[in-house]
């Protein structure tokens, strides 16, 4: 795989259309080499979490210090990201020829994804910006704050704030910005191993620094609180409601561990 | 049917005087910890009073345990699945903080380090919450001894219940202590509110727990829990709840709230059930039944088809034998004298109570009569509804005839057994009044008046060929190097991260650390945290306190570094002569 990638990386370092070598070697590096760098660290990352800190793995919820604030705040961001979530998984991973073959018009995806995209935004930085207030002005909260938190937060907001500024300015200066031909192609691309860097290089900057912001992200989110995401319950909604366990596995049930196996 | 066995506790509340030695001893052994200040897996309630966290039996608020709905069908009173996952990112039936109380610590350092004034130095209460001083204004048992006293009585979930007569015979006001572990029901809400799956059942004991690896900390147990005994750790963002002592129980012994009880109270065996009976007795329709279709639940261990059976499920042939010979059966099945807490819940609880007759003994002894006459006793359980009322709603769902019968067999063995005592000849008669005879009534009142530890406690171990991993032992460890999450330090993110280390290891290390250490303990260090219980006054630890306006970072400034406590005001600590 990495041979094939560092020969798609020379071809497209090599056929760049206009000159200028350093700037395709900084497209490269940002829309090629950073998105699996990304990939890995938050593949990696979670693996290596789960395998040696699943009990540093929860919500640390704050809800018993406080819960005014939170009651509004928690569910406002909460959901809002889910449906930011939802119309990135619709914007990025939908091709539009897809959305145009159900009989949707770009026009009218444009208007329901900038609608509902704005909308949903506003409510999660709305939410973020209650939950950031509480963090900071009610005293016990702010002492359980970590310095990963603090990190987390500050990265959590840069990613939220470029992508609705992006949306948003590029509506107020015109009739919005079609990511759907440069940005969604290139996402995909990456994900099926033949990624295309030229795609990136003539997005407006915010669009950019939206995507840039949020691979670095991806590669703080393994080793912070945002893992409890990957372990969403929904599980609950089929298990039975009473689990039972045997007190410990019986001797020869399971392989020993390293170390510990038995002496023939 | 399929058997199952149970690890259940019966408490005899005529004992208890209400010392709070089975709190303090079971949070000195499981809840000593930072971010586990205000958690009581034991905690002892004045009754008549609104015990702990504060007015926790009012379901119509807290929404805790299970109900019925328009089908006649089990279901969590919290709301079913879909609910539980649409209110996760802000649990609306959470008690706070308030319900329970603020925990505090003293600032002992005062005392000791105060420069010579006129008037003696005080330690001041600090809030272990916020590290500010704070005004001390509720605690676990703040109502202690308070039992409806003017001003408290009204707040009692219970007492509301029966308030009418209440007012009309409030003078013969009455008491009791009722000490509280975490029920480990045979259908626990908890383990079903939980959304990760992360509260379990033993199948061999039964005891309830919590897998800390698998808990996220969405709270939800907390809300689904009626006796509110699910606590949330603060620091570690994780549920914890009382364990049963598992690691006691599974070599034999029982658990350190019995082990410790000064009246020596509680009884500790195991339950034979048919788990296949348990929804259906869970779903009963009407609630005062809830007490007779438990009581079908249990299964018979003397009787050969359960011990076939028993034996089928794989449970150990000693395992049967410490069954048959259960003083928790005994109280349960034989003599009926244990009744379950709260059975309107519907989570089939497994520490069962033996009401207390004391408060009638007391008004027959204050009115002047013979409080061991068996006609004496018969009238004042019928005439002094208040404890009788009071106790139903707390056992039988507010069916008073099962608490009747049983205090009526406590008063028939209290009349027989002082003939005894006195050398004359028992009346035959006394014990055929409630049902049993001489012999039967001998036995009972050996069970509560003299048995031993060892008829007390039957508790069979857990089995040898699994005994390496029973204890807590380091050596299955592999972070066990200096500072990592085995000696009691963090994981690779800090607080909170890395494996949980055993609570043994923990409080090993905080002691050591405590009693060599030539300063004062730093909190950013996990193993050398202050609590509530531990700070020994040496020192001022960073962040307990907010720094001296007048001299910031003093030579007697111990924060090696840390940063300044969080929302720090300039309160000044020295006392104002």
């Amino acid at each position: 795989m990495i041979s094939v990638l560092a020969a798609r990386v020379q071809g497209a370092a090599a056929t760049a259309p206009h000159g200028g070598g350093q700037a395709d070697v900084l497209d490269v590096l940002l829309w090629v080499a950073l998105p699996y760098v990304a990939i890995a660290v938050f593949v990696i990352g979670h693996y290596w979490r789960y395998r040696y800190d699943k009990f540093g793995w929860t919500t640390r919820s704050s809800q018993l210090y406080e819960k005014r604030l939170l009651r509004i705040g928690s569910p406002l961001f909460h959901f809002g990201i889910l449906i930011v979530l939802l119309g990135h998984v619709g914007g990025l991973v939908i091709p539009d020829t897809w959305t145009e073959a159900a009989g949707i018009s770009e026009h009218a995806y444009h208007v329901a994804a900038v609608t509902l995209g704005t909308a949903a935004g506003f409510c999660t930085l709305t939410g973020l910006a209650i939950l950031i207030y509480r963090r900071r002005t009610v005293g016990p909260v702010f002492s359980a704050t970590t310095r990963n938190d603090k990190l987390m937060y500050a990265v959590l907001t840069l990613v939220i704030v470029l992508g609705l500024a992006a949306t948003v300015a590029a509506n107020l200066a015109g009739g919005g910005y079609d990511y759907r031909e440069t940005v969604s192609p290139w996402f995909r691309s990456v994900f099926m191993l033949r990624p295309d860097p030229d795609l990136m290089a003539d997005v407006p900057i915010l669009f950019q620094l939206h995507a840039l912001s949020a691979m670095l992200l991806f590669c703080i989110w393994p080793f912070t609180r945002l893992v409890h995401m990957l372990t969403a319950p929904v599980g609950y909604l089929t298990r039975p409601y009473i689990v039972y366990h045997s007190r410990d596995e019986r001797l020869g049930a399971r392989a020993p561990r390293r170390g510990w196996e038995r002496l023939p | 049917m399929r058997v199952m066995a149970q690890m259940a506790m019966v408490m005899n509340l005529d004992k208890c005087i209400g010392c709070h030695t089975c709190s303090v001893t079971c949070k000195q052994a499981w809840t000593n910890r930072s971010g586990t200040e205000y958690v009581w897996f034991n905690n002892v309630e004045t009754r008549p009073g609104q015990g702990y966290p504060r007015r926790y039996e009012d379901q119509e608020k807290w929404r805790g345990g299970w109900t019925l709905n328009r089908r006649g069908r089990l279901t969590l009173k919290g709301g079913g699945r879909l609910r539980k996952l649409l209110t996760i990112f802000a649990n609306p039936k959470l008690p706070s903080l308030d319900d329970y109380y603020e925990p505090w610590t003293y600032d002992y350092d005062t005392l000791t380090n105060a420069p010579l004034q006129e008037h003696t130095p005080v330690a001041r209460p600090k809030s272990l919450i916020s590290g500010k001083d704070m005004k001390i204004s509720w605690s676990a048992n703040w109502d202690d001894d308070l039992g409806g006293s003017p001003g408290l009585e009204e707040r009692d979930v219970v007492l509301g219940r029966v308030a009418e007569k209440v007012k009309l015979e409030f003078e013969k006001t009455f008491m009791f202590y009722l000490p509280r572990i975490c029920e480990h029901c045979l259908n626990p809400s908890c383990a079903a509110s939980c959304p990760s799956g992360a509260i379990y059942k033993r199948t061999e004991d039964g005891i309830v727990l919590v897998d800390q690896d698998r808990c996220r900390g969405w709270r939800m147990c907390i809300t689904g829990c009626p006796y509110k005994k699910v606590y949330f750790n603060h620091r570690t963002g994780k549920a914890e709840k009382c364990t049963f002592c598992f690691p006691r129980v599974e070599v034999g012994l029982p658990t350190v709230c019995s082990e410790t009880c000064v009246g020596r109270l509680r009884y500790i065996g195991l339950m034979l059930y048919d788990a296949d009976k348990v929804l259906e007795a869970a779903s009963t329709p009407d609630e005062k039944a809830l007490y007779e279709a438990q009581l079908e639940v249990f299964l018979d261990p003397h009787d050969p088809v359960v011990i076939a059976a028993a034996e089928r499920e794989g449970i150990p042939r000693d395992w049967i034998e410490a069954a048959q010979r259960s003083p928790v059966h005994a109280l349960i099945n034989t003599y009926r004298l244990a009744l379950p807490l709260h059975p309107e819940y519907r989570t089939m609880p497994m520490v069962w109570y033996i009401p207390p007759l004391s408060p009638v003994v007391d008004v027959v002894r204050d009115t002047g009569h013979d409080a061991e006459d068996t006609g004496n006793l018969f009238a004042a359980i019928e005439a002094l509804r208040i404890p009788v009322d009071y106790l139903a709603q707390l056992f039988t769902a507010g069916d008073p005839a099962p608490v009747d019968a049983v205090l009526r067999r406590l008063a028939a063995m209290r009349s027989y057994m002082r003939d005894i005592n006195l050398g004359r000849e028992p009346d035959e008669g006394i014990p055929a009044k409630v049902g049993m005879t001489g012999e039967q009534m001998y036995d009972m009142y050996r069970l509560l008046a003299l048995a031993k530890y060892d008829e007390r406690y039957v508790i069979p171990p857990a089995h040898a060929e699994q005994a390496h991993k029973l204890e807590e032992l380091a050596t299955e460890c592999s972070l066990n190097y200096e500072g990592g999450p085995g000696m009691g330090g963090w994981g690779p993110f800090g607080e909170s991260s890395g494996g949980a280390s055993p609570i043994a290891v923990e409080n090993f290390h905080m002691l050591r650390e405590r009693q060599t250490a030539d300063r004062s303990a730093d909190p950013s260090d996990r193993r050398a945290r202050i609590n509530l219980l531990n700070w020994d006054g040496k020192g001022r630890p960073a962040g307990l306190f907010p720094p001296r306006r007048d001299e910031p970072g003093g030579p007697d400034d111990a924060s090696p570094g840390g940063d300044p406590p969080a929302g720090a005001g300039t309160a000044e600590t020295e006392p104002r002569p």
